[in-house]
């Protein structure tokens, strides 16, 4: 809010002043609303009507959203990948999240080589996510990977698996790369919400004899909470836009038999068609993403009204 | 009861264990470049006998690797130079004037940060193409441009919130205009959070792969993330040349965050609490 005493000089400077000022926000705006907003809420349009080709065609109510949800192949594979979605969000909420709380909390306890540390836990940050797929599909090969190699060195040869190629390990193994990727980043910004807790409150929690594992649950986390929220909006969107790690491990077809199958890919080969030889279809691909655009829109908005709940109470 | 000595050295396996877990694959991948393909299919564990450089030469004579890394580098640059321009603009306005509407326009920026772009796909495809920007640098640019500007904006919003407004009334005394205003005065001020717009954003388009991958398939206009693809599709068995390839992309932001890994690391934690 302005104060009061800086109106009047404010204003007449203004209107005295050049008036180009208001053109400022247009670039952004202009580009922003060409690039972002309309082709987000355009899609919405376009999975009304039939397309053939690149051509919009007739009208057509809510067609594209019954053939997603009622013909084969359509609907079994929404389902699909969207129980997949749901896979690798847990794995991420439990796997990638609890493993950045500890090491947030180890170096916010100051290890010696805390700064090392953190480091190398963010380095994984910095490669591009599409060459994290490449690189891991390569040590995950089944035959001459390093993975399966260090297995069978160390006497464990009943516990090497083709990763990438059955089905039941596959997506397991995506979601624990996507971990890899991800756990950097979520424990700086734990480390962030750790360090903003004030240390008089630890400083008594001590006093109190408050130590070990109850310590950090009865003490810690309640100051954690939001960080805590933010992170696990944060997964939650990183979980149901996912496309690059899958496209790049296992293809378009979310190899092998679709195990591996995300929303983001289902969009993608909906729309586009993939190399299995099948054409796509942009009014059936829209009606995903404003399917996809409902879930997101909708669990975000549950989660920030929780937020608020909790902060008025 | 357990004794400190046992506690701390719980920590420490645990605290060098993930460092092992987070760099081994990276190690893995630029030792491996540096050696040739068939001692990397024998004994990929073994530490190379010889080092050569001979799949990075593959890599720019077989592919057009420099165009990939001039491509990816107009793209950033061009990119970078119009964000910060745009958004310091808009931020300036939002945040400097009393307008009524400036709150809605604040909110209007907002809604990008929650939804992700891609769901516009389909709709941006056509777009591009109506627009003759198909395998055109420009498309690309413009979008990561787009979808940038929501957090931009936000964190020099919050920025320019904390600036004291005497700072500018005595520069108006001065008579400075609105322009020699944000040059003169602001600028200086502003390192720090353009810093940080800056390296979170430099990050995002640099390591992008899915617009370009949408949007480019002309060999020449590639940039280094979908040249990959094509490393991938026609280097199946050359894991030394396909190693070297994921090496040489990634190096830029890896030396980049050596001279600088406080602000990387800063700046990408400010990006997503704010």
């Amino acid at each position: 809010m302005e104060q009061t005493q800086h109106d009047r000089p404010r204003r007449r400077w203004l209107t005295s002043g050049d008036r180009l000022i208001h053109l400022f926000p247009v670039p952004a705006v202009a580009v922003y609303t060409l690039f972002v907003v309309y082709p987000i809420f355009a899609a919405f349009t376009y999975s009304l009507f039939d397309w053939k080709g690149l051509v919009m065609g007739r009208f057509n109510f809510f067609g594209n959203f019954r053939t997603l949800f009622t013909q084969e192949p359509f609907n079994r594979m929404f389902r699909n990948a969207f129980s997949h979605n749901l896979f690798y969000f847990a794995v991420e909420l439990v796997v990638q999240n609890v493993v950045a709380f500890v090491l947030a909390y180890i170096i916010f306890r100051k290890v010696k080589g805390a700064q090392f540390f953190k480091i190398a836990y963010f380095l994984p940050r910095l490669l591009s996510i599409i060459i994290v797929g490449f690189m891991w599909k390569l040590i995950l090969n089944p035959n001459m990977g390093v993975l399966n190699v260090l297995l069978n060195k160390i006497g464990l040869s009943s516990w090497t698996h083709a990763w990438l190629g059955e089905p039941a390990t596959a997506l397991p193994a995506v979601a624990l790369v996507n971990c890899w990727f991800g756990i950097g980043f979520f424990m700086l910004i734990l480390l962030a919400g750790l360090q903003s807790i004030s240390p008089e409150v630890l400083e008594a929690a001590r006093l109190d004899g408050s130590r070990g594992l109850g310590y950090i649950v009865s003490v810690i986390l309640p100051m954690m909470f939001q960080p805590l929220v933010i992170v696990a909006v944060m997964t939650f969107l990183q979980a149901f836009e996912a496309f690059e790690l899958v496209f790049a491990m296992q293809g378009s077809l979310g190899e092998p038999y679709y195990s591996t199958d995300l929303l983001a890919v289902f969009f993608y080969r909906t729309a586009f068609g993939s190399n299995a030889g099948d054409t796509g279809n942009l009014g059936v691909g829209s009606a995903v993403a404003v399917v996809m655009f409902f879930i997101i829109a909708t669990i975000s908005g549950l989660f920030m009204a929780f937020v608020n709940r909790r902060q008025a109470e | 009861m357990l004794t400190t000595a046992v506690k701390r050295s719980g920590i420490y396996v645990v605290a060098v264990g993930y460092a092992v877990i987070a760099l081994f694959p990276m190690l893995l991948m630029i030792v491996s470049s540096f050696r040739p393909n068939v001692d990397i299919l024998t004994k990929p564990l073994s530490l190379p006998k010889k080092w050569s450089a001979v799949s990075y030469e593959t890599l720019f004579v077989k592919l057009h690797y420099a165009s990939y890394i001039k491509n990816s580098v107009f793209v950033s640059a061009v990119m970078l130079a119009l964000l910060l321009l745009f958004s310091v603009m808009a931020s300036y306005y939002i945040s400097r004037f009393p307008y009524k509407w400036n709150n809605g326009l604040f909110f209007y920026f907002l809604i990008g940060m929650m939804l992700p772009i891609k769901l516009g796909l389909v709709p941006l495809f056509l777009l591009v193409k109506q627009l003759h920007l198909m395998n055109s640098l420009w498309s690309i640019t413009l979008i990561q441009l787009a979808s940038s500007i929501p957090l931009a904006v936000l964190i020099l919003t919050g920025f320019f919130r904390t600036l004291p407004n005497e700072l500018e009334e005595a520069a108006r005394i001065d008579g400075a205009g609105h322009m020699g205003m944000l040059l003169k005065v602001l600028a200086p001020l502003m390192k720090p959070a353009i810093g940080t717009v800056t390296i979170i954003h430099f990050i995002g388009v640099w390591n992008d792969f899915f617009f370009p991958m949408i949007f480019i398939q002309d060999e020449a206009k590639k940039t280094i993330t979908v040249g990959m693809l094509k490393l991938f599709s026609e280097f199946t068995t050359d894991w030394s040349v396909l190693f070297a390839g994921l090496t040489l992309s990634s190096l830029p932001m890896i030396l980049l965050f050596f001279f600088a890994s406080r602000q990387f690391m800063d700046g990408i934690t400010a990006g997503a609490v704010k």
